[in-house]
């Protein structure tokens, strides 16, 4: 998500490094009141040198996301911020941002204004005080708070950070891309990344509660009764927060053609009606059995087009569309689980 | 190699690049940076079809490089990580401006051409010139110049302090690295049951080493400031010659350059 140079207009970049340097103001304000109150005076600066460090130097491990073939690393900002606090966590992400940009071309000398606000502040600021610190102040289980607090930080903050890409370089009249489309395309691809990255920031900072909970900013050492996280609670926690996001998230989703029904059909209302010129009634092959079976797959179908069959345009049909999808997808990733469980036994049986 | 070896690799080589003594080098840090700067934004403030007007502005760079005698092609590899992006928004504008804007003999260009290719020239161009101010300006410099601008003491040292502990860290990362795959051989990244602890340890490591580090500079009389020694050998017309290419590259920006040397020509 580093931005370049080219990526920006001076315009943009002005305004971010105005918005950055405001933030960055606050931070060493803050920073400095709490060094002056603490009675180990300049003892913050070590430590925020070295978990910079740490955190540029994390970000070279690559973790195998299961069944994917391909692999990640950790959410920089947010990890920086639950370490050490939003202030003096915003002050690192601020030097790995600049070093990845002066000396590992990650990002750029223009660009790092808006790459500090669409990597640190969201991470660090909105990450923290919207996120980490409502979540941590409930009376869940520590575990349980920690693993939820850093997967949905890590996808809101990406989110955001991505949405602020796009309106940037919008703004900077970069890219002839139309503003919903890059959305489109950038969107989705940071909701999977966040989703990874929230994982193994997740993973990380149960390590680090378990073994030292002081570290963590926020966090009541042996506040809560040391209670395992069960297998069974964190698949109802996921659960829940599944049917939450396609329940609400689906209110939201664009109701323009997808990607391929818009090559094939176009959007005569956006004033794309060319494309590849087709109809899409008359789209397909016409034969008896081909009319018969669209018949009957319009009565088995509950939501044809992601709504309700009686109404096609009431919200409550959407949202519900969610849901079952990701009911739906749950199922199939269960299904995948049990087959592939299955197959591992019966292959493991005949090594025997 | 590792990615942490690798980027272990770049700072040694951008370290070794400093030290070499050019005409480049023995420029003042505020007045690279300075210039670096004007360069960029006056780079990207190109318009998207004036692709002609931009082309001198490679100049510029290529200039410097031979000024501090570090080879051009140097800092090339470094656009295997700025030009992905760069090139995924690039790439699109051929499919959405499609009105043919010039002709080259009788071939029409699209706008989106002109445009893709203007955007790719800008990304080349910063980053040569970013890079030159890297391999011709040490850290401790770069600081320096910050201080002088009245950049918070507390950004500049720790900015300081982390690239020092960078390469501890990296070096650390690797070796971790290094056994994690020897007992695992073939295993692309890190399996999902050390997630945490394998970072985790790390981190636990570094709290102490902080707290090491923290009451070892105490020892040493630190009291919140890194101070930095003045550079001897200081070219005395940096400033000089830094406006004079701040010049240039306005003149450049505002005059076509390619135009006027073509109506020449024809």
């Amino acid at each position: 998500m580093h931005m370049a140079d080219a990526l920006l207009a001076p315009s943009v970049a002005t305004v971010m490094y105005g918005a950055s340097t405001v933030a960055a103001g606050l931070s060493i304000y803050k920073i400095r009141k709490e060094e002056k109150s603490s009675v180990k005076e300049y003892s913050k600066l070590p430590v925020m040198a070295v978990m910079a460090a740490l955190v540029f130097s994390a970000q070279m491990i690559n973790y195998t996301i299961p069944g994917t073939g391909s692999s990640g690393h950790i959410c920089g900002g947010f990890l920086l911020s639950a370490l050490l606090g939003p202030w003096a966590g915003f002050l690192s992400m601020i030097v790995v941002l600049a070093i990845q940009g002066l000396f590992f071309a990650d990002g750029g000398l223009m660009a790092l204004g808006a790459n500090v606000w669409n990597m640190a502040f969201y991470g660090c600021f909105v990450g923290y005080f919207l996120i980490w610190k409502p979540i941590m102040g409930t009376k869940l289980n520590n575990r349980v708070k920690v693993i939820l607090a850093s997967i949905i930080g890590c996808i809101v903050t990406l989110q955001l950070g991505a949405f602020s890409v796009v309106v940037e370089t919008s703004l900077s009249g970069i890219t002839e891309l139309p503003f919903g489309k890059f959305c489109g395309l950038m969107q989705p691809i940071h909701l999977a990344i966040g989703l990874v990255e929230g994982l193994i920031t997740s993973a990380i900072l149960v390590f680090v509660n378990e073994a030292r909970p002081e570290i963590l900013s926020g966090v009541k050492a042996n506040a809560q009764a040391k209670q395992k996280l069960s297998f069974k609670t964190t698949i109802i926690v996921l659960a829940v927060i599944a049917v939450i996001t396609g329940g609400i998230f689906s209110l939201f989703a664009s109701g323009n053609p997808d990607g391929l029904e818009w090559s094939l059909f176009g959007n005569a209302e956006e004033g794309y009606s060319a494309n590849m010129g087709l109809d899409e009634e008359d789209y397909g092959n016409q034969s008896a059995a081909a009319d018969k079976a669209a018949a009957i797959q319009e009565k088995l179908s509950i939501l044809p087009d992601y709504a309700f069959s009686s109404n096609p345009d009431n919200a409550a049909g959407t949202s519900v569309s969610g849901v079952v999808g990701a009911a739906g997808v749950a199922a199939i990733a269960a299904l995948v689980c049990i087959a592939g469980g299955a197959a591992r036994k019966s292959a493991k049986k005949k090594e025997d | 190699m590792n990615k942490a070896e690798r980027a272990i690799d770049e700072l040694r080589g951008i370290d070794k690049l400093t030290s070499i003594n050019s005409p480049m080098h023995r420029l003042s840090p505020l007045s690279k940076m300075a210039l670096t700067i004007i360069y960029i934004i006056t780079t990207v403030s190109f318009h998207k079809y004036d692709l002609w007007g931009i082309i001198p502005m490679v100049l510029f760079p290529i200039i410097g490089y031979q000024f501090s005698l570090i080879p051009v092609s140097t800092c090339f590899k470094k656009l295997r990580i700025v030009m992905p992006l760069v090139c995924c928004v690039g790439l699109l504008n051929p499919f959405f401006d499609k009105a043919v804007i010039t002709y080259i003999g009788t071939v029409g260009v699209s706008g989106g051409v002109i445009s893709m290719v203007t955007l790719m020239l800008k990304g080349v161009f910063c980053l040569m010139a970013s890079f030159l101010l890297v391999a011709t300006t040490t850290a401790e410099e770069i600081c320096a110049a910050l201080n002088k601008i009245h950049c918070p003491k507390i950004l500049t040292s720790l900015f300081l302090l982390t690239v020092r502990y960078i390469s501890v860290l990296l070096e650390e990362v690797a070796n971790m690295t290094d056994a994690y795959h020897l007992r695992a051989p073939g295993q692309k990244g890190i399996h999902i049951s050390a997630w945490g602890s394998f970072l985790g340890q790390l981190i636990l490591r570094s709290m102490d080493r902080a707290q090491a580090l923290y009451e070892s500079m105490l020892l040493r009389g630190f009291n919140g400031v890194i101070d930095y020694p003045e550079k001897e050998n200081k070219n005395k017309y940096s400033w000089v010659v830094a406006i004079i290419c701040i010049v240039l590259i306005i003149f450049t920006r505002y005059f076509n350059i390619p135009a006027y040397l073509g109506s020449l020509a024809l």
